[in-house]
């Protein structure tokens, strides 16, 4: 019975992750333009990958970029909304809304308004730096900034990780903070004694979610910049999409398919080895 | 007293500290709607003019409707009904999915359950781009391209994802109530159906509004699989839509835009409490 049940997941598991996986592993050394057979070219892909291929490193080095500039503002900034909304004033609740509500915006929706409010020209962003007395930059059409803008915009979607927090803080039980104060714990040493080790377990989480979703970084590069200026947006993923679909490459976009899981694996347990000297897993 | 001084500065403090960051939040949605109503001329003005000299409404069915010299005609209308028919399909499939597997890993008892709930649980971490290109040349071989079946088909099967949070839910449920079913004659069908999936609710209802979103904001499926412009999801459509570099009527955009995002808007507010509660259990339990 318990084989019936499951056998809507065997199939699915079999179909459409297991048999495409091995697939893209033999992919990744043939060439091959979806149209005709794949030929086989041994490991001519990763060689030229490796080797010969500039704009690979350069995507990999701006999505590693991401994941190390991004990922952490993002901790950062998740953890002290959170801590914003665990105090108890009025209208906590619509707050709360506020502030989560971007993160569930589509992302080509949310992409479209950007590109709209960072128009260098008659965008609210440069019009409101103008009242400053600031000449904004041009954004999305500037090298220097095209890359920060994009990390800036992911703060805005902020609120998804900020509701884990919240969640981790309420799951603070209250005596700790009670005993902290009858040792004469001031409100600086409960944050870093208490509060803090006991959020590590969901940083940790949001963190390695954090990296993964990096590497998957998409949407917001093609309908924002496609890549541009001068290539300096062009993601991992938005260029082995290009490798893919622009230049009919499928082999060599398995190849680069290939070494991001690697490299997501080889990430995610050295995030796992680092766990035992910083994540507190209280029981 | 200085002591309740001190609480109440406190407080004013953290009030203004939320009002200033929710306005930041808010402002580009606030926009997007005051744009959404503007005439043309009046989104290209420096300073911008906050609010419209008069609402234009009918921005909304010129959006639904769009006919540009340069695309063509871009009917907003099919591709909500397009992206309903997606999204319906997709919820029904990944809740009546999940739920059988889920309740095979976290209540019946079976050989090798364990190794392939492993096995399940490591596939989340194959990123999608592993699995584009031999899933497109699969579709391809059915016959699929161009039809809605590759966005909806695989919800029937189940996501690693949604297995994992739904197996948590249920394992919560005590296993007394399944055997006092069992003793009075029920089959494991019919203690699903009538025992487990009642209790189950709150939970089903997360895996629905997180399939709702998915589904309804997925752009890498339609952008991969629908060729027909007939055929576009509204996120396809809206990129369609903002692709046109030259001229951009920013007002049309945004209400376009403000279509494809209201649906998701609405739905959060009535599943406001659990879908909360799903995404803050979703972080705990990893």
């Amino acid at each position: 019975m318990g084989y019936l049940f499951i056998s809507p997941w065997l199939i699915g598991f079999l179909v459409f992750t297991l048999a495409p996986f091995v697939t893209s592993i033999w992919l990744s050394f043939n060439r091959w333009n979806i149209v005709t057979a794949p030929v086989w070219v041994g490991a001519a892909n990763y060689r030229a990958l490796v080797a010969n291929d500039a704009l690979f490193w350069k995507s990999l080095f701006i999505t590693l970029k991401y994941a190390a500039v991004a990922v952490p503002m993002g901790v950062v900034a998740g953890v002290l909304l959170a801590l914003l909304l665990n105090c108890n004033v009025r209208g906590i609740a619509v707050y709360r809304t506020v502030l989560f509500l971007p993160s569930i915006v589509p992302a080509v929706a949310s992409s479209v308004v950007f590109v709209w409010i960072l128009n260098p020209q008659i965008g609210l962003v440069n019009a409101l730096l103008k009242r400053l007395g600031i000449i904004g930059p041009a954004w999305l059409a500037d090298t220097k900034w095209a890359f920060s803008s994009l990390v800036l915009m992911s703060l805005w979607g902020v609120g998804g990780s900020m509701v884990i927090y919240l969640a981790g803080l309420k799951d603070i039980p209250v005596y700790l903070y009670e005993a902290a104060i009858v040792d004469g714990a001031g409100p600086f040493v409960r944050m870093r004694k208490i509060t803090l080790p006991m959020l590590t377990p969901v940083i940790f989480f949001n963190l390695v979610m954090g990296v993964i979703g990096a590497f998957q970084y998409f949407t917001q590069a093609f309908i924002m910049t496609n890549g541009g200026p001068e290539e300096s947006t062009t993601f991992y993923a938005l260029y082995l999409f290009n490798r893919a679909w622009r230049y009919m490459d499928m082999g060599y976009a398995s190849a680069m398919a290939w070494i991001l899981f690697l490299i997501v694996v080889v990430i995610t347990a050295l995030l796992f080895r680092t766990q035992r000297k910083w994540v507190h897993y209280g029981g | 007293m200085s002591k309740r001084r001190r609480h109440l500065f406190r407080q004013a403090l953290i009030q203004a500290t939320l009002i200033i960051l929710s306005v930041f939040f808010m402002l580009p949605l606030v926009w997007m709607v005051v744009t959404a109503l503007k005439p043309i001329d009046e989104t290209m003005t420096s300073p911008p003019v906050w609010f419209p000299s008069k609402l234009l409404w009918h921005n909304f069915t010129e959006a639904f409707a769009y006919n540009s010299k340069d695309l063509g005609y871009i009917p907003f209308l099919v591709y909500g009904k397009n992206t309903l028919f997606v999204t319906i399909l997709a919820v029904i499939g990944s809740v009546v999915s999940n739920s059988l597997v889920a309740y095979s890993f976290a209540r019946i008892r079976w050989r090798g359950r364990e190794l392939l709930f492993g096995i399940t649980l490591a596939t989340m971490m194959v990123p999608g781009p592993v699995l584009m290109v031999p899933m497109y040349a699969l579709f391809r071989d059915f016959g699929w391209i161009g039809t809605f079946r590759p966005l909806w088909v695989p919800t029937f099967f189940g996501s690693a994802f949604n297995i994992f949070l739904l197996r948590q839910f249920l394992r919560t449920i005590p296993m007394e109530l399944s055997e006092a079913a069992t003793l009075d004659g029920a089959s494991e069908w019919r203690t699903f159906i009538d025992v487990i999936v009642p209790l189950a609710r709150p939970a089903l209802v997360v895996i629905a509004v997180f399939t709702f979103l998915w589904a309804w904001n997925d752009f890498m499926g339609p952008l991969l699989y629908l060729t027909d412009q007939q055929t576009f999801t509204l996120s396809m459509g809206l990129q369609f839509f903002q692709s046109q570099h030259t001229g951009t009527p920013w007002n049309l955009l945004m209400a376009a835009s403000l279509i494809v995002v209201a649906p998701v808007i609405i739905v959060f507010f009535f599943a406001q409490k659990t879908f909360i509660q799903g995404i803050a259990t979703t972080g705990m339990k990893g």
